[in-house]
Protein backbone atom coordinates (compact mmCIF):
# COMPACT_ATOMS: atom_id res chain seq x y z
CA UNK A 1 0.00 0.00 0.00
CA UNK A 2 1.11 3.54 -0.64
CA UNK A 3 1.86 5.44 2.53
CA UNK A 4 2.16 8.72 0.66
CA UNK A 5 0.93 9.48 -2.82
CA UNK A 6 1.40 13.00 -4.12
CA UNK A 7 -0.10 13.79 -7.52
CA UNK A 8 0.64 16.98 -9.50
CA UNK A 9 0.83 18.93 -6.27
CA UNK A 10 1.30 22.65 -6.71
CA UNK A 11 1.35 25.33 -4.06
CA UNK A 12 1.76 29.01 -4.61
CA UNK A 13 1.82 31.51 -1.77
CA UNK A 14 0.19 34.37 -3.57
CA UNK A 15 2.61 34.75 -6.45
CA UNK A 16 5.62 33.19 -4.85
CA UNK A 17 6.41 29.59 -5.52
CA UNK A 18 6.07 26.82 -3.01
CA UNK A 19 6.13 23.63 -5.03
CA UNK A 20 5.28 22.93 -8.66
CA UNK A 21 3.78 19.73 -10.09
CA UNK A 22 5.22 17.45 -7.49
CA UNK A 23 4.67 13.74 -8.01
CA UNK A 24 5.89 11.37 -5.37
CA UNK A 25 4.98 7.96 -4.03
CA UNK A 26 6.25 6.40 -0.84
CA UNK A 27 5.39 2.77 -0.19
CA UNK A 28 4.40 1.55 3.24
CA UNK A 29 7.44 0.56 5.27
CA UNK A 30 9.89 2.64 3.29
CA UNK A 31 12.55 4.89 4.79
CA UNK A 32 12.28 7.79 2.39
CA UNK A 33 14.42 10.90 2.31
CA UNK A 34 13.83 14.30 0.77
CA UNK A 35 16.78 16.53 0.25
CA UNK A 36 17.21 19.99 -1.16
CA UNK A 37 18.53 23.43 -0.35
CA UNK A 38 16.70 25.85 1.93
CA UNK A 39 13.55 27.18 0.36
CA UNK A 40 13.35 24.34 -2.16
CA UNK A 41 9.86 23.36 -1.06
CA UNK A 42 10.54 20.55 1.42
CA UNK A 43 8.61 22.17 4.22
CA UNK A 44 5.82 23.24 1.88
CA UNK A 45 5.42 19.60 0.87
CA UNK A 46 5.32 18.46 4.48
CA UNK A 47 2.93 21.20 5.55
CA UNK A 48 0.58 20.25 2.74
CA UNK A 49 0.69 16.60 3.76
CA UNK A 50 -0.26 17.63 7.28
CA UNK A 51 -3.12 19.84 6.15
CA UNK A 52 -1.55 22.99 7.59
CA UNK A 53 -1.78 24.58 4.16
CA UNK A 54 -4.05 23.65 1.31
CA UNK A 55 -2.64 22.96 -2.16
CA UNK A 56 -3.26 25.34 -5.06
CA UNK A 57 -3.85 22.31 -7.26
CA UNK A 58 -3.19 18.60 -7.32
CA UNK A 59 -3.74 16.26 -4.46
CA UNK A 60 -2.00 14.21 -1.82
CA UNK A 61 -3.07 11.05 -0.07
CA UNK A 62 -1.76 9.35 3.02
CA UNK A 63 -2.71 5.68 3.41
CA UNK A 64 -5.40 6.39 0.86
CA UNK A 65 -6.93 9.29 2.78
CA UNK A 66 -7.06 12.68 1.11
CA UNK A 67 -5.02 15.19 3.12
CA UNK A 68 -7.62 17.92 2.65
CA UNK A 69 -10.90 16.09 2.94
CA UNK A 70 -9.94 13.41 5.45
CA UNK A 71 -7.43 15.34 7.46
CA UNK A 72 -8.29 13.80 10.81
CA UNK A 73 -7.90 10.27 9.48
CA UNK A 74 -4.53 11.30 8.07
CA UNK A 75 -3.33 12.95 11.25
CA UNK A 76 -4.31 9.94 13.34
CA UNK A 77 -1.73 7.89 11.43
CA UNK A 78 1.03 10.46 11.47
CA UNK A 79 3.70 11.48 13.91
CA UNK A 80 5.20 14.82 12.94
CA UNK A 81 8.44 16.29 14.18
CA UNK A 82 8.75 19.94 13.16
CA UNK A 83 12.15 21.40 12.46
CA UNK A 84 11.63 23.85 15.27
CA UNK A 85 9.48 22.50 18.05
CA UNK A 86 7.61 25.16 20.02
CA UNK A 87 5.25 24.40 22.90
CA UNK A 88 2.95 26.29 25.21
CA UNK A 89 4.88 28.42 27.68
CA UNK A 90 4.41 27.55 31.31
CA UNK A 91 3.79 23.86 30.72
CA UNK A 92 5.93 21.04 31.98
CA UNK A 93 7.29 18.52 29.52
CA UNK A 94 4.99 15.81 30.86
CA UNK A 95 1.97 18.10 30.56
CA UNK A 96 2.80 18.81 26.92
CA UNK A 97 3.11 15.08 26.25
CA UNK A 98 -0.13 14.41 28.11
CA UNK A 99 -1.88 17.16 26.13
CA UNK A 100 -0.64 15.67 22.88
CA UNK A 101 -1.85 12.22 23.91
CA UNK A 102 -5.21 13.60 25.07
CA UNK A 103 -5.71 15.41 21.78
CA UNK A 104 -5.27 12.00 20.18
CA UNK A 105 -7.56 10.42 22.78
CA UNK A 106 -4.89 7.87 23.62
CA UNK A 107 -2.97 6.91 26.71
CA UNK A 108 0.67 7.02 25.72
CA UNK A 109 2.23 7.42 29.15
CA UNK A 110 4.23 4.20 29.02
CA UNK A 111 5.72 4.83 25.61
CA UNK A 112 6.41 8.44 26.59
CA UNK A 113 8.29 7.28 29.66
CA UNK A 114 10.41 4.88 27.64
CA UNK A 115 11.24 7.52 25.06
CA UNK A 116 12.09 10.15 27.67
CA UNK A 117 14.47 7.70 29.30
CA UNK A 118 16.18 6.83 26.06
CA UNK A 119 16.58 10.48 25.11
CA UNK A 120 17.54 11.47 28.65
CA UNK A 121 14.77 14.01 28.88
CA UNK A 122 13.58 15.17 32.29
CA UNK A 123 9.82 15.45 32.00
CA UNK A 124 9.46 17.65 35.07
CA UNK A 125 11.17 20.61 33.45
CA UNK A 126 9.20 23.50 32.05
CA UNK A 127 9.35 23.63 28.28
CA UNK A 128 10.42 27.27 28.04
CA UNK A 129 13.46 26.54 30.21
CA UNK A 130 14.70 23.88 27.82
CA UNK A 131 17.52 24.35 25.35
CA UNK A 132 16.79 24.06 21.64
CA UNK A 133 18.02 20.48 21.58
CA UNK A 134 16.00 19.44 24.60
CA UNK A 135 12.89 21.04 23.15
CA UNK A 136 13.54 18.99 20.07
CA UNK A 137 13.51 15.89 22.24
CA UNK A 138 10.06 16.85 23.52
CA UNK A 139 9.01 17.11 19.88
CA UNK A 140 10.45 13.67 19.19
CA UNK A 141 8.58 12.07 22.07
CA UNK A 142 5.36 13.84 21.08
CA UNK A 143 5.79 12.61 17.51
CA UNK A 144 6.54 9.01 18.48
CA UNK A 145 4.62 8.26 21.66
CA UNK A 146 1.38 7.28 19.93
CA UNK A 147 3.18 4.73 17.72
CA UNK A 148 2.20 6.29 14.39
CA UNK A 149 2.27 4.34 11.13
CA UNK A 150 3.91 7.22 9.32
CA UNK A 151 6.67 9.41 10.71
CA UNK A 152 7.20 12.78 9.08
CA UNK A 153 10.48 14.28 10.26
CA UNK A 154 11.52 17.77 9.22
CA UNK A 155 15.23 18.27 9.78
CA UNK A 156 15.06 16.08 12.84
CA UNK A 157 18.61 16.22 14.10
CA UNK A 158 19.21 19.96 14.20
CA UNK A 159 20.13 20.89 17.75
CA UNK A 160 20.82 17.33 18.89
CA UNK A 161 24.32 16.36 19.95
CA UNK A 162 25.97 13.51 18.02
CA UNK A 163 25.20 10.92 20.69
CA UNK A 164 21.55 11.93 20.70
CA UNK A 165 21.47 11.94 16.93
CA UNK A 166 22.62 8.35 16.98
CA UNK A 167 20.09 7.37 19.62
CA UNK A 168 17.41 9.17 17.64
CA UNK A 169 18.18 7.30 14.44
CA UNK A 170 18.36 4.03 16.37
CA UNK A 171 14.82 4.66 17.56
CA UNK A 172 13.61 5.66 14.11
CA UNK A 173 15.22 2.61 12.51
CA UNK A 174 13.58 0.37 15.13
CA UNK A 175 10.23 1.92 14.33
CA UNK A 176 10.91 1.39 10.64
CA UNK A 177 11.74 -2.26 11.26
CA UNK A 178 8.47 -2.60 13.16
CA UNK A 179 6.69 -1.46 10.03
CA UNK A 180 6.44 2.31 10.32
CA UNK A 181 7.02 4.36 7.19
CA UNK A 182 9.51 7.18 7.56
CA UNK A 183 9.51 10.39 5.55
CA UNK A 184 12.65 12.33 6.37
CA UNK A 185 13.47 15.80 5.14
CA UNK A 186 17.01 16.93 5.60
CA UNK A 187 19.85 18.83 4.09
CA UNK A 188 22.43 16.65 5.73
CA UNK A 189 23.45 14.19 3.04
CA UNK A 190 25.06 11.62 5.28
CA UNK A 191 21.81 11.29 7.22
CA UNK A 192 19.95 10.42 4.05
CA UNK A 193 22.72 8.21 2.72
CA UNK A 194 23.03 6.25 5.95
CA UNK A 195 19.37 5.77 6.72
CA UNK A 196 17.16 6.05 3.70
CA UNK A 197 16.43 3.45 1.08
CA UNK A 198 15.04 5.94 -1.42
CA UNK A 199 15.35 9.66 -1.75
CA UNK A 200 14.04 12.56 -3.77
CA UNK A 201 15.89 15.75 -4.55
CA UNK A 202 13.85 18.93 -4.61
CA UNK A 203 15.10 22.17 -6.02
CA UNK A 204 13.21 25.38 -6.65
CA UNK A 205 9.88 23.74 -6.02
CA UNK A 206 10.36 20.86 -8.43
CA UNK A 207 11.49 17.33 -7.91
CA UNK A 208 14.59 16.85 -10.00
CA UNK A 209 15.43 13.29 -9.10
CA UNK A 210 13.87 10.43 -7.22
CA UNK A 211 15.51 7.05 -6.95
CA UNK A 212 17.12 4.64 -4.57
CA UNK A 213 19.94 6.25 -2.64
CA UNK A 214 22.33 3.81 -4.25
CA UNK A 215 21.28 4.76 -7.74
CA UNK A 216 21.41 8.43 -6.91
CA UNK A 217 24.98 8.11 -5.74
CA UNK A 218 25.89 6.02 -8.74
CA UNK A 219 26.67 8.05 -11.78
CA UNK A 220 28.84 7.85 -14.82
CA UNK A 221 31.05 10.59 -13.55
CA UNK A 222 34.32 9.69 -11.85
CA UNK A 223 36.50 11.82 -9.73
CA UNK A 224 39.93 11.96 -11.37
CA UNK A 225 42.97 13.23 -9.53
CA UNK A 226 46.16 13.57 -11.56
CA UNK A 227 49.58 14.55 -10.32
CA UNK A 228 51.99 15.83 -12.91
CA UNK A 229 51.59 17.85 -16.08
CA UNK A 230 48.73 17.13 -18.40
CA UNK A 231 46.98 19.07 -21.13
CA UNK A 232 43.26 18.68 -20.77
CA UNK A 233 42.24 21.26 -23.37
CA UNK A 234 39.75 19.93 -25.87
CA UNK A 235 38.64 17.14 -23.58
CA UNK A 236 34.87 17.15 -23.23
CA UNK A 237 33.05 16.02 -20.06
CA UNK A 238 35.29 17.75 -17.55
CA UNK A 239 33.62 19.45 -14.61
CA UNK A 240 34.62 21.19 -11.41
CA UNK A 241 38.27 21.35 -12.34
CA UNK A 242 40.64 22.43 -9.62
CA UNK A 243 44.38 22.95 -10.11
CA UNK A 244 46.57 22.92 -7.09
CA UNK A 245 50.40 22.73 -6.99
CA UNK A 246 50.89 20.19 -9.72
CA UNK A 247 47.66 18.35 -8.96
CA UNK A 248 44.59 18.49 -11.16
CA UNK A 249 41.31 17.26 -9.82
CA UNK A 250 38.05 17.08 -11.76
CA UNK A 251 34.84 15.18 -12.36
CA UNK A 252 34.84 13.36 -15.67
CA UNK A 253 31.98 11.78 -17.52
CA UNK A 254 33.29 11.71 -21.07
CA UNK A 255 34.93 8.94 -23.07
CA UNK A 256 37.48 7.03 -21.03
CA UNK A 257 39.64 6.40 -24.12
CA UNK A 258 40.06 10.10 -24.82
CA UNK A 259 40.99 10.74 -21.23
CA UNK A 260 43.62 8.03 -21.35
CA UNK A 261 45.08 9.46 -24.57
CA UNK A 262 45.30 12.88 -22.95
CA UNK A 263 46.93 11.46 -19.89
CA UNK A 264 49.45 9.38 -21.80
CA UNK A 265 50.49 12.46 -23.75
CA UNK A 266 51.40 14.26 -20.55
CA UNK A 267 53.69 13.43 -17.67
CA UNK A 268 51.68 11.73 -14.94
CA UNK A 269 53.38 10.87 -11.68
CA UNK A 270 50.25 9.72 -9.87
CA UNK A 271 46.66 9.04 -10.83
CA UNK A 272 43.53 8.14 -8.93
CA UNK A 273 40.10 7.37 -10.29
CA UNK A 274 37.27 7.14 -7.77
CA UNK A 275 33.50 7.37 -7.34
CA UNK A 276 32.54 10.91 -6.53
CA UNK A 277 31.05 11.20 -3.06
CA UNK A 278 27.37 11.85 -2.65
CA UNK A 279 27.98 15.42 -1.69
CA UNK A 280 29.51 16.21 -5.06
CA UNK A 281 26.61 14.68 -6.85
CA UNK A 282 24.12 16.64 -4.83
CA UNK A 283 26.03 19.84 -5.29
CA UNK A 284 25.72 19.15 -8.97
CA UNK A 285 21.96 18.73 -8.67
CA UNK A 286 21.67 21.86 -6.58
CA UNK A 287 23.60 24.00 -9.00
CA UNK A 288 22.54 22.71 -12.34
CA UNK A 289 18.95 22.06 -11.53
CA UNK A 290 18.25 18.67 -12.75
CA UNK A 291 20.36 17.70 -15.73
CA UNK A 292 21.11 14.14 -14.86
CA UNK A 293 24.76 13.30 -15.07
CA UNK B 1 -13.05 18.96 25.34
CA UNK B 2 -9.34 18.51 25.91
CA UNK B 3 -8.67 21.84 24.29
CA UNK B 4 -11.26 23.66 26.43
CA UNK B 5 -9.55 22.35 29.54
CA UNK B 6 -6.18 23.36 28.17
CA UNK B 7 -7.36 26.84 27.20
CA UNK B 8 -8.94 27.45 30.59
CA UNK B 9 -5.76 26.35 32.33
CA UNK B 10 -3.63 28.58 30.13
CA UNK B 11 -5.91 31.55 30.61
CA UNK B 12 -6.65 31.17 34.28
CA UNK B 13 -4.04 33.58 35.59
CA UNK B 14 -5.15 36.41 33.35
CA UNK B 15 -8.78 35.67 34.13
CA UNK B 16 -8.08 35.74 37.87
CA UNK B 17 -6.21 39.03 37.60
CA UNK B 18 -8.88 40.78 35.51
CA UNK B 19 -11.70 39.44 37.65
CA UNK B 20 -10.07 40.50 40.90
CA UNK B 21 -9.11 43.90 39.54
CA UNK B 22 -12.59 44.73 38.27
CA UNK B 23 -14.24 43.13 41.30
CA UNK B 24 -11.97 45.03 43.65
CA UNK B 25 -12.77 48.43 42.13
CA UNK B 26 -16.49 47.76 42.14
CA UNK B 27 -16.44 46.70 45.80
CA UNK B 28 -14.30 49.71 46.77
CA UNK B 29 -16.68 52.07 45.01
CA UNK B 30 -19.71 50.50 46.66
CA UNK B 31 -18.01 50.82 50.05
CA UNK B 32 -17.38 54.48 49.38
CA UNK B 33 -21.05 55.13 48.81
CA UNK B 34 -22.24 55.54 52.46
CA UNK B 35 -19.60 58.18 53.01
CA UNK B 36 -20.46 60.05 49.85
CA UNK B 37 -24.23 59.75 50.25
CA UNK B 38 -24.52 62.81 52.50
CA UNK B 39 -22.53 65.00 50.14
CA UNK B 40 -24.26 63.65 47.09
CA UNK B 41 -27.01 66.22 46.78
CA UNK B 42 -24.58 68.91 45.81
CA UNK B 43 -22.55 66.57 43.66
CA UNK B 44 -25.63 65.40 41.79
CA UNK B 45 -26.59 68.94 40.93
CA UNK B 46 -23.07 69.63 39.79
CA UNK B 47 -22.91 66.50 37.64
CA UNK B 48 -26.31 67.26 36.20
CA UNK B 49 -25.21 70.67 35.01
CA UNK B 50 -22.07 69.83 33.10
CA UNK B 51 -23.77 70.06 29.73
CA UNK B 52 -22.50 67.74 27.08
CA UNK B 53 -20.34 65.86 29.54
CA UNK B 54 -23.42 65.06 31.60
CA UNK B 55 -25.23 63.68 28.58
CA UNK B 56 -22.26 61.71 27.40
CA UNK B 57 -22.21 59.61 30.55
CA UNK B 58 -25.98 59.56 31.00
CA UNK B 59 -25.82 61.59 34.17
CA UNK B 60 -28.75 63.71 33.09
CA UNK B 61 -31.02 60.75 33.55
CA UNK B 62 -29.47 59.21 36.65
CA UNK B 63 -29.59 60.42 40.19
CA UNK B 64 -26.14 60.12 41.66
CA UNK B 65 -27.65 60.49 45.10
CA UNK B 66 -29.39 57.11 45.08
CA UNK B 67 -27.60 53.82 45.48
CA UNK B 68 -28.79 52.52 42.13
CA UNK B 69 -27.96 55.74 40.34
CA UNK B 70 -24.50 55.73 41.84
CA UNK B 71 -24.01 52.06 41.13
CA UNK B 72 -25.24 52.32 37.57
CA UNK B 73 -22.67 54.95 36.65
CA UNK B 74 -19.89 53.23 38.52
CA UNK B 75 -20.76 49.80 37.17
CA UNK B 76 -21.21 51.20 33.68
CA UNK B 77 -17.70 52.52 33.74
CA UNK B 78 -15.66 49.96 35.62
CA UNK B 79 -17.35 46.78 34.45
CA UNK B 80 -18.25 48.34 31.13
CA UNK B 81 -14.74 49.35 30.15
CA UNK B 82 -12.76 46.75 32.07
CA UNK B 83 -14.95 43.87 31.03
CA UNK B 84 -15.07 45.01 27.43
CA UNK B 85 -11.28 45.24 27.21
CA UNK B 86 -10.85 41.84 28.77
CA UNK B 87 -13.44 40.25 26.47
CA UNK B 88 -11.92 41.89 23.40
CA UNK B 89 -8.43 40.70 24.34
CA UNK B 90 -9.70 37.17 24.97
CA UNK B 91 -11.52 37.08 21.67
CA UNK B 92 -8.83 38.59 19.53
CA UNK B 93 -6.06 36.37 20.86
CA UNK B 94 -8.01 33.12 20.92
CA UNK B 95 -7.07 31.93 17.45
CA UNK B 96 -4.21 34.30 16.62
CA UNK B 97 -2.07 33.35 19.61
CA UNK B 98 -1.38 29.89 18.21
CA UNK B 99 0.39 31.35 15.21
CA UNK B 100 1.93 34.22 17.11
CA UNK B 101 3.46 31.89 19.68
CA UNK B 102 4.15 29.34 16.97
CA UNK B 103 2.26 26.58 18.69
CA UNK B 104 -0.16 26.27 15.76
CA UNK B 105 2.05 23.66 14.15
CA UNK B 106 1.85 21.55 17.29
CA UNK B 107 -1.88 21.95 17.84
CA UNK B 108 -3.02 21.58 14.24
CA UNK B 109 -1.06 18.42 13.50
CA UNK B 110 -3.16 16.52 15.98
CA UNK B 111 -6.27 14.74 14.71
CA UNK B 112 -8.65 17.49 15.79
CA UNK B 113 -10.57 19.24 13.03
CA UNK B 114 -10.23 22.99 12.58
CA UNK B 115 -13.95 23.39 13.30
CA UNK B 116 -13.61 21.54 16.56
CA UNK B 117 -10.65 23.73 17.50
CA UNK B 118 -12.66 26.87 16.72
CA UNK B 119 -15.65 25.61 18.69
CA UNK B 120 -13.57 24.66 21.70
CA UNK B 121 -11.70 27.96 21.69
CA UNK B 122 -14.94 29.92 21.39
CA UNK B 123 -16.44 27.92 24.20
CA UNK B 124 -13.52 28.60 26.49
CA UNK B 125 -13.63 32.33 25.71
CA UNK B 126 -17.32 32.42 26.60
CA UNK B 127 -16.81 30.30 29.73
CA UNK B 128 -14.18 32.71 30.97
CA UNK B 129 -16.50 35.66 30.38
CA UNK B 130 -19.33 33.89 32.20
CA UNK B 131 -17.01 33.10 35.11
CA UNK B 132 -15.87 36.69 35.42
CA UNK B 133 -19.41 38.05 35.30
CA UNK B 134 -20.79 35.62 37.84
CA UNK B 135 -18.00 36.40 40.30
CA UNK B 136 -18.36 40.13 39.83
CA UNK B 137 -22.15 39.96 40.10
CA UNK B 138 -21.87 38.10 43.39
CA UNK B 139 -19.27 40.54 44.69
CA UNK B 140 -21.45 43.50 43.70
CA UNK B 141 -24.65 42.19 45.25
CA UNK B 142 -22.97 41.14 48.46
CA UNK B 143 -21.07 44.40 48.85
CA UNK B 144 -24.27 46.41 48.33
CA UNK B 145 -26.06 44.44 51.02
CA UNK B 146 -23.00 44.69 53.29
CA UNK B 147 -23.27 48.47 53.39
CA UNK B 148 -26.91 48.07 54.36
CA UNK B 149 -28.45 49.31 51.14
CA UNK B 150 -31.39 47.62 49.51
CA UNK B 151 -30.42 45.58 46.47
CA UNK B 152 -32.71 46.51 43.58
CA UNK B 153 -32.43 43.04 42.12
CA UNK B 154 -34.04 43.75 38.80
CA UNK B 155 -31.99 46.85 38.01
CA UNK B 156 -28.69 45.40 39.21
CA UNK B 157 -29.26 42.11 37.41
CA UNK B 158 -30.17 43.88 34.18
CA UNK B 159 -27.06 46.07 34.39
CA UNK B 160 -24.88 43.01 34.79
CA UNK B 161 -26.73 41.05 32.13
CA UNK B 162 -26.30 43.93 29.68
CA UNK B 163 -22.58 44.12 30.42
CA UNK B 164 -22.27 40.39 29.96
CA UNK B 165 -23.89 40.74 26.55
CA UNK B 166 -21.52 43.58 25.66
CA UNK B 167 -18.56 41.38 26.49
CA UNK B 168 -19.97 38.38 24.64
CA UNK B 169 -20.59 40.50 21.57
CA UNK B 170 -17.16 42.12 21.59
CA UNK B 171 -15.50 38.76 22.18
CA UNK B 172 -17.44 37.32 19.24
CA UNK B 173 -16.51 40.16 16.89
CA UNK B 174 -12.86 40.02 17.95
CA UNK B 175 -12.90 36.24 17.61
CA UNK B 176 -13.81 36.71 13.97
CA UNK B 177 -10.99 39.23 13.56
CA UNK B 178 -8.63 36.79 15.28
CA UNK B 179 -9.07 34.28 12.48
CA UNK B 180 -7.35 36.67 10.05
CA UNK B 181 -4.38 37.51 12.26
CA UNK B 182 -0.99 35.88 12.42
CA UNK B 183 0.43 38.24 14.98
CA UNK B 184 -0.75 39.60 18.26
CA UNK B 185 -4.06 41.36 17.90
CA UNK B 186 -4.07 43.01 21.32
CA UNK B 187 -3.99 46.49 19.83
CA UNK B 188 -6.80 45.66 17.44
CA UNK B 189 -8.90 44.12 20.20
CA UNK B 190 -8.50 47.03 22.57
CA UNK B 191 -9.02 49.38 19.64
CA UNK B 192 -12.34 47.77 18.76
CA UNK B 193 -13.52 47.90 22.37
CA UNK B 194 -12.48 51.55 22.76
CA UNK B 195 -14.02 52.52 19.44
CA UNK B 196 -17.32 50.94 20.43
CA UNK B 197 -17.25 52.76 23.75
CA UNK B 198 -16.68 56.14 22.12
CA UNK B 199 -19.34 55.46 19.50
CA UNK B 200 -21.83 55.25 22.32
CA UNK B 201 -20.58 58.50 23.82
CA UNK B 202 -20.98 60.19 20.46
CA UNK B 203 -24.48 58.72 20.16
CA UNK B 204 -25.30 60.10 23.60
CA UNK B 205 -24.02 63.54 22.70
CA UNK B 206 -25.91 64.20 19.49
CA UNK B 207 -29.43 63.25 18.60
CA UNK B 208 -28.52 62.79 14.95
CA UNK B 209 -26.02 60.08 15.79
CA UNK B 210 -28.60 58.12 17.72
CA UNK B 211 -28.55 55.24 15.21
CA UNK B 212 -24.95 54.55 16.18
CA UNK B 213 -26.37 52.95 19.28
CA UNK B 214 -27.43 50.01 17.16
CA UNK B 215 -23.86 49.46 16.07
CA UNK B 216 -22.17 49.51 19.43
CA UNK B 217 -22.95 47.09 22.23
CA UNK B 218 -22.58 49.92 24.69
CA UNK B 219 -25.84 51.23 23.22
CA UNK B 220 -27.92 48.62 25.00
CA UNK B 221 -25.70 48.66 28.07
CA UNK B 222 -26.30 52.34 28.75
CA UNK B 223 -26.80 52.31 32.52
CA UNK B 224 -28.99 55.40 32.53
CA UNK B 225 -31.47 53.86 30.10
CA UNK B 226 -31.50 50.52 31.89
CA UNK B 227 -32.15 52.03 35.30
CA UNK B 228 -34.76 54.48 34.01
CA UNK B 229 -36.67 51.92 31.93
CA UNK B 230 -35.90 48.83 34.07
CA UNK B 231 -35.59 46.91 30.82
CA UNK B 232 -33.16 46.25 28.01
CA UNK B 233 -33.67 47.46 24.46
CA UNK B 234 -34.52 44.31 22.51
CA UNK B 235 -33.84 45.83 19.11
CA UNK B 236 -30.32 46.94 20.01
CA UNK B 237 -29.60 43.56 21.56
CA UNK B 238 -30.83 41.82 18.42
CA UNK B 239 -28.41 43.94 16.36
CA UNK B 240 -25.66 42.98 18.79
CA UNK B 241 -26.45 39.30 18.50
CA UNK B 242 -26.34 39.56 14.72
CA UNK B 243 -22.85 41.10 14.94
CA UNK B 244 -21.80 38.40 17.40
CA UNK B 245 -22.88 35.69 14.99
CA UNK B 246 -21.20 37.39 12.04
CA UNK B 247 -17.98 37.36 14.04
CA UNK B 248 -18.30 33.68 14.89
CA UNK B 249 -19.26 32.64 11.35
CA UNK B 250 -16.33 34.61 9.98
CA UNK B 251 -14.03 32.70 12.30
CA UNK B 252 -15.28 29.34 10.99
CA UNK B 253 -15.13 30.51 7.38
CA UNK B 254 -11.64 31.98 7.55
CA UNK B 255 -9.84 29.79 10.04
CA UNK B 256 -11.28 26.60 8.55
CA UNK B 257 -9.34 27.17 5.33
CA UNK B 258 -6.46 29.26 6.56
CA UNK B 259 -2.88 28.46 5.55
CA UNK B 260 -0.94 28.15 8.77
CA UNK B 261 2.56 29.55 8.76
Amino acid sequence: MEAIKITDLTKYYGKSRGIIDLNLTVEEGEFFGVIGPNGAGKSTTIRTLLGLISPSSGQAKIFGYDVCKEKNKVLEQVGYLPSEAVFYAGMKVKDVLKLSADLRKKDCSEEAKKLCERLQLDDNRKVEELSFGNRKKVGIVAALQHLPKLLILDEPTSGLDPLMQREFFDIIRERNEQGATVFLSSHILSEIQKNCTRAAIIREGRMIACDSVEALSRTNAKRIVVQGEVMLDGLSGVRNMERNEGTVSFLYNGEMGQLLQCLSAGRVSDLSVSEPDLEEIFMHYYEKGGEQS
Amino acid sequence: MTLVKHELKQGFKALAIWTSAIGFFIVVCVFMYPEMKGEMDGVSDMFASMGAFTAAFGMDKLNFGTMIGFYAIECGNILGIGGAFFAAILGVSALAKEEKERTAEFLLTHPVSRNSIITQKLLSVMLQIVFMNVVIYLLAVSSISMIGEEVLWKEVSLLHLANFLVQAELAGICFGVSAFLRRSGLGIGIGIAAMMYFLNIVANLTESAETLKYLTPFGYADSADIVTNVSLDGKMIACGIVLLFIGILTAYQIYGKKDIQ
